[in-house]
């Protein structure tokens, strides 16, 4: 069994891509596009890695990465914030909130693959 | 006695005359002008007033009319006996304020108005010329009675020919002795001396005629008496009014005559002299007025009947064979004559000049009359073209009007006219609240009274005033004829003149000035005229030229500030050589230095300044009124800026809130930004990911057509994004031109649901209409009326989360207004929602389905407020309600 990823985000194109990319390495991919309930199904079996889309319907995934970061089961999960807006502040404002990487859409799909592999160590 | 040899008598008195007038300017020039300038010469010099006609015509005067003749010598006796009531006020002034003629004074008076100037210059010229040409008349008939020794008569050979050619030497005469030089006073010793000498031979021959009729002719003074009682002039009546205008004229002359304000307060040396004159010249009179009677008696019994009177003290000692006698007569009556015409000449060039032609010729040269010499040499020239002017007018007034009248007539008229400057003059004197409108008026008033009722007529029924006028008014009003004003008929004319001319005069310059506000100039002048010896009598003792610098030092430092102040100080003791650092206060260093305080503190104020501590007051009280008027001036100024500064304040206000505007737009327009960037990333992360998962791999034939139609749906919602964007950026910025036209509500949801798409699309979404309530014409822009249709099926297609979707669309009419009502059966949308829901991309964050860009509504809103209509939400529906509100206008049942 391969290392799980959770894939936090609300476009269905987008998981179908992600989904596909990261399964053909072997990965173990599972995706919640609910951003209010993300943070209960992330902390109840925390992933290897946490995929995080930074604007979902419910709750902002900068909020959900803030509790991450403030809750010791999911302190040390790598999370890795995707943002469509690919603003200079939301860079800043996931590095604040202890993002493991970040990354705009569109993404290179050799980026995301090299990206979780490096995160998963 | 040949008319030669009295052509060089007369001749050789005149060189006398020269000389004497020469040798005083002479002294005065060397400073030794005690002599010149005595109460003596100045008394004599008042007899200025005794002209030919009383020196010929008092005797004339008397012989037709007893006593009369008196109140020509009454009414300046007086005046002087009363020195100190007006003349020494008039005296005090005239040389305080440097005055130059009467018509100075007045505009002085005044406020410095030149217009009040003029016109008393104009009433002098009018109120002279007559006398002129009287002294012209006399001295031509005195001329006429030489070249015909039985003094019958006169039928001279060219008697406007010797008028001329005296009028061209007096004109040569006054032209040399009054304009030989520009006095600061307008003083002319070299003429008052002449004139002094003038005045003793024409007493001197006077009392010689009168001696020789009392004592040659007759048997002595009790001889005369007895003829004086036989004679009519003792059976003259005695008009009471006329005696008393009469006086009352004599008294006015004496202040208003130009040529009697000339020598009694123009040159005047010193105020003491009034005090001799004061009783010196009654006397004078008292003796020139002694054997008028005499002489009047005695010709009227020795000469043939029709003599003229006028010219008994000449044709007296003709008539006895006293050939030496009758030529000093003669010189006597030409001195009355020439000394008159001399002093009136000079008086009336420097009023004409003054007040008429100067500021004519400085109003042609601006800026240009700044070089002194220029000016001084445009004034003699003006001063001499007036004097050749006024003897020219006199000729003229000899021509039109002679043999018209006696000789005393005509200076009555005179006197008349002159009068008129009285009122105004006293009123200045005496009264603080007198205005320089008031003064006008009255000036004009009486001088329009006297014209009209006196000069006008005085030449003659033939002249420019009608019989016909005279004795039935203009126009037939009987109330306006001229010597007979306001219907008073039956006065003496004279007396009538001068009484309305005098009365209205005063009238209307005490009324005027009543009711008009003086200036502030015209007030500081009232008060240094009328209180004019409280004004010099502290001034007197100011030692002039000890200045002290260290005052001039102290008050330089408060305004320039120290350093400048000494710095100034020390290169001007460089300049002057002096040791140390305070300089003498020379007056050049006064002036620089004031020009440098001008700098900072204005130049009136530092005139002041500089004069208050040099001891300079004659200026001063002048100088504070400028100085006031630069304090508004600043005032003013500092008003305007204050203005500005309210303003300005009140733009930056302006321009705080349109930045604050500014500020919110550019909030919202990255806002807006970051919205559109997450938009169009979206679709294109998709459609990136997959193009390279579609380039790397070997996919099945399932998984490339799955991804490829991914790729295919996500171009076409990046499409319709953009449409969405293009679309809403039109109707909120731009004029939007509306394509009006006409269609029935039915036909355009009928293309909306065409184009949306709801037939392929899955699941199907179930459209309820009334198609029979659908059959409304609408008159408008049916393309975006239909966008909006487009829109609203979409959302209800696209969030829509009922299992069976069903869109009920119902039309309806209320008041103005046709109702479309958009239902679906769906969860419909969060009451905290709904207020955002028109907004751009306020795409609710909680619906799951992809695809919407959240600019539909937004679209919708704007295009139903461009079609004058609305589009809102209905909250408590079963589903997500959407009201389309269009109004009637252009509206119709099909």
């Amino acid at each position: 069994m391969g290392k799980r990823v959770l894939l936090v985000e609300d476009e269905p194109n987008i998981i179908e891509a992600i989904r596909f990319i990261l399964q053909r390495d072997g990965w173990h991919v599972s995706s919640h596009s609910d951003g209010a309930t993300a943070f209960d199904i992330l902390s109840a079996t925390p992933p290897d890695v946490v995929i995080l889309d930074a604007m979902l319907p419910g709750r902002s995934g900068f909020d959900i990465l803030r509790e991450v970061r403030d809750t010791d089961e999911t302190r040390n999960v790598p999370v890795l914030m995707l943002t469509a807006k690919g603003q200079v502040k939301d860079r800043e404002l996931a590095e604040h909130y202890g993002a493991s990487a970040f990354m705009t859409k569109p993404f290179a799909n050799a980026d995301i693959l090299a990206t979780v592999r490096a995160l998963a160590g | 006695m040949s008319f030669d040899l009295l052509i060089v008598s007369c001749l050789a008195y005149v060189v006398l005359l020269f000389m004497v007038a020469f040798a005083a300017e002479r002294r005065a020039k060397q400073g030794r002008q005690e002599w010149v300038r005595s109460s003596l010469v100045y008394t004599l010099s008042l007899s200025v007033y005794c002209t030919a006609w009383t020196f010929y015509g008092a005797v004339g005067n008397a012989a037709r009319s007893g006593l009369e003749y008196l109140t020509i010598y009454l009414g300046p006796t007086l005046v002087l006996l009363a020195w100190w009531l007006i003349l020494r006020k008039l005296v005090r002034i005239g040389r305080t304020q440097r005055i130059t003629s009467i018509a100075d004074l007045i505009a002085a008076r005044f406020g410095k108005s030149n217009g009040l100037g003029v016109i008393v210059t104009l009433i002098a010229v009018a109120g002279t010329t007559p006398y002129i040409a009287l002294q012209l008349q006399s001295v031509t008939l005195s001329f006429a009675v030489f070249t015909q020794p039985s003094g019958s008569g006169f039928a001279p050979t060219d008697p406007s020919g010797t008028a001329f050619w005296v009028a061209v030497g007096l004109a040569l005469f006054t032209i040399l002795f009054g304009t030989r030089n520009l006095d600061a006073n307008e003083r002319h010793h070299g003429v008052v001396m002449a004139i002094a000498v003038e005045a003793v031979v024409k007493l001197l021959a006077l009392i010689a005629v009168g001696v020789f009729v009392v004592w040659g002719v007759a048997d002595g003074p009790a001889d005369i008496m007895a003829r004086i009682e036989a004679s009519p002039i003792a059976t003259w009546e005695l008009s009471g009014a006329r005696w008393v205008g009469l006086t009352f004229l004599s008294a006015a002359a004496i202040l208003c005559l130009p040529r009697m304000f000339q020598v009694l307060v123009v040159e005047n040396a010193d105020e003491a002299h009034l005090a001799t004159a004061s009783w010196a010249f009654p006397l004078y009179l008292l003796l020139m007025s002694l054997f008028v009677v005499p002489i009047a008696v005695i010709g009227l019994d020795l000469l043939p009947q029709g003599a003229n009177p006028d010219l008994f003290v000449l044709s007296i000692p003709l008539s006895e064979g006293q050939g030496g006698l009758a030529m000093l007569a003669f010189l006597g009556g030409f001195s009355s004559a020439t000394s008159m015409v001399i002093v009136a000449a000079i008086a009336l060039s420097t009023m004409v000049s003054n007040h008429i032609v100067m500021p004519i010729y400085l109003s042609f040269q601006k800026g240009g009359a700044t070089i002194a010499g220029d000016v001084r040499k445009v004034v003699l020239i003006s001063r001499r073209t007036t004097i050749i002017a006024v003897l020219l007018l006199g000729y003229l007034y000899y021509r039109l009007s002679s043999g018209a009248e006696a000789l005393a007539a005509i200076g009555l008229i005179s006197f008349a006219g002159v009068a008129q400057v009285l009122p105004i003059l006293l009123g200045g004197l005496f009264w603080r609240g007198a205005t320089r409108t008031g003064a006008a008026f009255g000036l004009i008033t009486g001088f329009t009274v006297w014209a009209y009722a006196l000069f006008l007529p005085s030449f003659g029924e033939s002249g420019v005033i009608s019989a016909a006028i005279l004795t039935e008014g203009p126009w037939g009003l009987s109330w306006l004829r001229p010597q007979a004003l306001f219907g008073i008929d039956g006065m003496d004319p004279l007396v009538h003149a001068l009484f309305w001319s005098i009365a209205l005069n005063t009238l209307a310059f005490c009324a005027i000035s009543i009711i008009t506000f003086p200036t502030p100039l015209e007030r500081l002048q009232a008060a240094r005229l009328v209180d004019v010896f409280a004004y010099t009598a502290g001034t007197r003792g100011w030692a002039r030229g000890t200045v002290e610098t260290e005052d001039l030092m102290i008050m330089t430092q408060r305004i320039l500030g120290p350093s400048e102040a000494q710095a100034l100080f020390q290169a001007e003791a460089e300049r002057q050589g002096t040791a140390g650092y305070l300089p003498d206060a020379s007056p050049e260093f006064l002036e620089r230095l004031e020009r440098r305080l001008s700098g900072s503190v204005g130049s009136a104020t530092a005139h002041a300044m500089v004069g208050q501590i040099a001891g300079n007051t004659e200026a001063l009280v002048e100088d504070l009124i400028r100085v006031a008027g630069e304090a508004q001036q600043i005032l003013e100024y500092s008003q305007r800026l204050e203005q500005k500064s309210t303003e300005l304040s009140r733009t930056a206000g302006e321009l705080q809130r349109a930045n604050e505007k500014l500020t919110a737009l550019s909030v919202q327009k990255d806002a807006f930004l970051s919205q559109i960037s997450h938009e169009l990333r979206t679709p294109m992360a998709s459609i990136r990911s997959f193009s390279e998962i579609l380039r790397d791999e070997s996919l099945t034939d399932g998984e490339r057509t799955q991804f490829v139609t991914v790729i295919h749906d996500e171009t076409l919602r990046l499409t319709r994004l953009l449409d969405d964007l293009l679309n809403l950026s039109v109707l909120e910025n731009a004029q939007v031109t509306l394509n009006i036209g006409q269609g029935t509500i039915a036909e355009m949801i009928d293309r909306a649901v065409m184009a949306s798409g709801v037939k392929v699309a899955t699941p199907v979404l179930r459209l309820d209409r009334r198609k029979r309530d659908e059959q409304i014409v609408v008159e408008t822009d049916t393309d975006r009326l239909t966008q909006v249709f487009i829109n609203l099926i979409g959302n209800a297609q696209k969030y829509c989360d009922a299992a069976e979707p069903v869109l009920r669309i119902r039309v309806s009419m209320l008041h103005h207004d046709i109702l479309l009502d958009f239902m679906d059966n769906g969860s419909g949308i969060p009451s905290d929602s709904q207020a955002l829901i028109f907004e751009k991309f306020s795409r609710l964050t909680d619906s799951a389905s992809s695809g919407g860009a959240g600019l539909g509504l937004a679209i919708c809103r704007e295009i139903m407020g461009r079609l004058g209509g609305a589009i809102d939400y209905m909250p408590g529906q079963s589903g997500a309600a959407f009201r389309v509100r269009l109004p009637m206008r252009a509206v119709q049942a099909a």
